[in-house]
């Protein structure tokens, strides 16, 4: 069994991109992210690999258009501000499908906002972000170990399905230090010898990587054909953890940061013995439906917790589609609820919804 | 309006092709193999489809085609790689110089160049051109400098000539207003991160075989020397000009090499060479 290190989730991140064989890594600084950067431009070279920083998250994002494809692991990470300036390079790259690894730790806006953490970024991430019909596969960590697990997943997810993959965690996961654990890994292989522009042998067509479909035939063509990827994603690729819901009669459903918060909260509304679970997406997309809609038939209310003004939520009750009560609870702008003010907010729900 | 000399005799519209026995003649010129076998979207007298063959000679007299990786810009050349018979990536608005840096560094063997309008490479993209050449980065920049916006029909680009007519400066490019047109190739060369820097343009046979050499030059650079080329080329627009293809070429004579003089600008040096 491998060592427990003790790591900034960040740290971990960067570590793990090095031993998942990321061919490259290209970012610019911008709290609370910059130890990626940091990190790899010490470690990167002893590899071999290329590091850089970009001249801008617009280059970066592009920089790993190029060397995706040119069949490389490519990755980039930034925090919310950022991300927004890479909207174009993903949507990119969605559309010419290339896989690549993206990470924000979010942190909390519109605007320059606040180095603090948040999860304001939801909608961004998960609804396209960018122009034009592409979805993003979407990770959530909820801790150091799955900031560093979800790098290799990740990579192995965008390689499978050519398509980008975005961590989001936030300012807290991506800061705090906790023992992470690195586990020996086999890169999948996988050919891209059919697009990866390498260079043209006489012995094949030649190979290009491009989005731009200018017939409206073809051009729904190749939506068709990424709508299909995003079903077969939609089919195979969900996440997600439960912790109490065998006996749940109330449902918290968080990720990230607010399921670490709402799991301290779940322990001590049970100590009072109301019987609470705790829901915890780790895919965003694709989202859980299906296990909610289940989890709906079975409890008597679902309080959903953000650190927003309530993005996750209205996936949480396409999910539920009407069956039960969907809550929300969040705290935005940097500022965190904590156990005892989400506990507060359950029992006054309860107590709503027991009268009502 | 085309003027006389530019209209067709009648007679030539009338010239049947006597039927042609290939055997009988002696080849003495032919389209690069590198080059793919289709109609062009070009305009007639547009500079990019000359441009596109002399680079895919240059590929093919120095026999790297499998070497060899372009990247395509947003513009009228956005549709290059239908041409190109190599291996390319087609990069956002202004991101080619991003996206050649990732290819390169990845595989610092290939020859990489990116193919960019004055729109893509001056306006929208010019701070990742700036820095990949501050940063030497080691490929080649085929800039297309035709002054306008070609593609979406002729606004007004950074290098629009003073007084110049385009859709968005109706009554010429105002300098006070909108400032001079940018060097370019002046202003990059500037930076110690270009070896080769050079301006020609292809309105005349003499400019096409000069244009030709300086992107020879460029590309044999890429393996001897550290640091970035770029190739500006004064391209003709004659539909978004308003002129004939002869006109324009005219123009480019008469007008454009006032303000972009064509030569070279800076050569590569000694200290520059890459050391074995
Ligand atoms: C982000 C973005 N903004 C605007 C456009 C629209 N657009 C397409 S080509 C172009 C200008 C191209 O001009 P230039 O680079 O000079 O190339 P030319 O067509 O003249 O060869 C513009 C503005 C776009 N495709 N993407
Ligand atoms: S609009 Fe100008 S640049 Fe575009 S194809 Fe026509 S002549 Fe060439
Ligand atoms: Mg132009």
């Amino acid at each position: 069994m491998a060592d427990y290190k003790l790591m900034k989730g960040n740290e971990a991140m960067a570590e793990a991109a090095i031993q998942a064989g990321c061919d490259a890594y290209f970012g610019y600084p911008i709290t609370p992210q910059s130890e990626v950067l940091e990190y790899l431009a010490r470690e990167m070279p002893k590899y071999n690999r290329i590091v850089m920083q970009a001249e801008s998250e617009v280059a970066s994002i592009n920089m790993v258009y190029g060397a995706a494809g040119a069949g490389f692991r490519a990755m980039t990470s930034s925090s919310s501000p950022g991300i927004s300036l890479m909207q174009e390079g993903i949507s990119y790259m969605a559309g010419a499908e290339l896989p690549c690894l993206i990470v924000n730790v979010n942190r909390a806006g519109p605007g320059l906002g606040t180095i603090q953490p948040g999860q304001g970024d939801y909608f961004q991430s998960v609804k396209g972000g960018g122009h034009g019909d592409y979805k993003l596969i979407v990770l959530a960590p909820a801790s150091v170990q799955e900031m560093a697990d979800f790098v290799f997943l990740g990579f192995d997810l965008a390689d499978k399905y050519r398509n980008p993959v975005l961590i989001l965690s936030d300012g807290a996961i991506g800061q705090m230090m906790e023992k992470v654990q690195f586990h020996p890994y086999t890169r999948p292989l996988v050919d891209k010898s059919s697009w990866a522009t390498t260079g043209k042998p006489k012995t094949r067509d030649r190979n290009y990587i491009t989005s731009l479909f200018i017939q409206p035939e073809r051009m729904e063509k190749h939506n068709l054909k990424l709508e299909e990827k995003f079903k077969r994603i939609r089919e195979n690729e969900v996440r997600f953890e439960e912790y109490n819901t065998t006996d749940a009669e109330y449902l918290f459903v968080a990720y990230g940061l607010s399921a670490r918060i709402c799991q301290k909260a779940m322990d001590i509304v049970r100590e009072k013995g109301i019987k609470i679970g705790l829901f915890r997406p780790i895919t965003l997309y694709p989202y859980p439906y299906k296990r909610l809609e289940e989890l709906a038939t079975q409890v008597k209310m679902m309080l959903t917790v953000e650190l927003n003004s309530g993005q996750m939520v209205e996936d949480v009750r396409l999910g539920v589609n009407g069956k039960v009560p969907v809550e929300f609870y969040g705290r935005m702008g940097g500022m965190m609820p904590t156990p005892e003010d989400i506990v507060h907010h359950l029992e006054t729900l309860i107590q709503y919804h027991h009268a009502n | 309006m085309p003027t006389e000399e530019h209209v067709l005799p009648e007679t030539a519209l009338d010239v049947v092709t006597p039927a042609c026995h290939e055997e009988e003649y002696e080849v003495v010129y032919h389209k690069p193999a590198t080059m793919v076998d289709v109609h062009m979207h070009y305009c007639p007298g547009c500079a990019h489809s000359l441009v596109h063959k002399l680079i895919m000679e240059v590929v093919e007299d120095m026999d790297i085609q499998e070497k060899t990786i372009g990247i395509a810009p947003v513009g009228c050349s956005v549709f290059a790689y239908d041409y190109m018979d190599i291996d390319m990536q087609e990069a956002a608005h202004g991101r080619a110089c991003a996206v050649a840096t990732g290819i390169k560094r990845l595989m610092p063997e290939k020859y990489v160049f990116t193919y960019q309008g004055d729109g893509d490479l001056a306006a929208i993209g010019i701070a990742e051109t700036l820095h990949a050449v501050n940063r030497g980065e080691n490929f080649l920049i085929v800039f297309m400098n035709n002054a306008v916006y070609g593609m979406t029909s002729g606004q007004m680009a950074p290098t629009t000539l003073p007084g110049m007519h385009t859709t968005t400066s109706p009554d010429g490019r105002d300098v006070s207003y909108y400032g001079a047109p940018i060097k370019v190739a002046e202003l990059l060369a500037n930076l110690p991160g270009a070896v080769y820097v050079t301006r020609q343009a292809v309105n005349s046979a003499n400019g096409v075989r000069r244009t030709k050499k300086a992107l020879m030059n460029a590309f044999k650079y890429q393996q001897q020397y550290k640091g970035t080329c770029l190739v500006e080329i004064i391209g003709n627009c004659p539909s978004n000009w308003k002129m004939t293809p002869a006109e324009a070429s005219r123009f480019i004579d008469e007008e454009m090499v006032k303000t972009f003089p064509l030569g070279d600008i800076k050569l590569p040096q000694p200290d520059n060479l890459k050391t074995v």
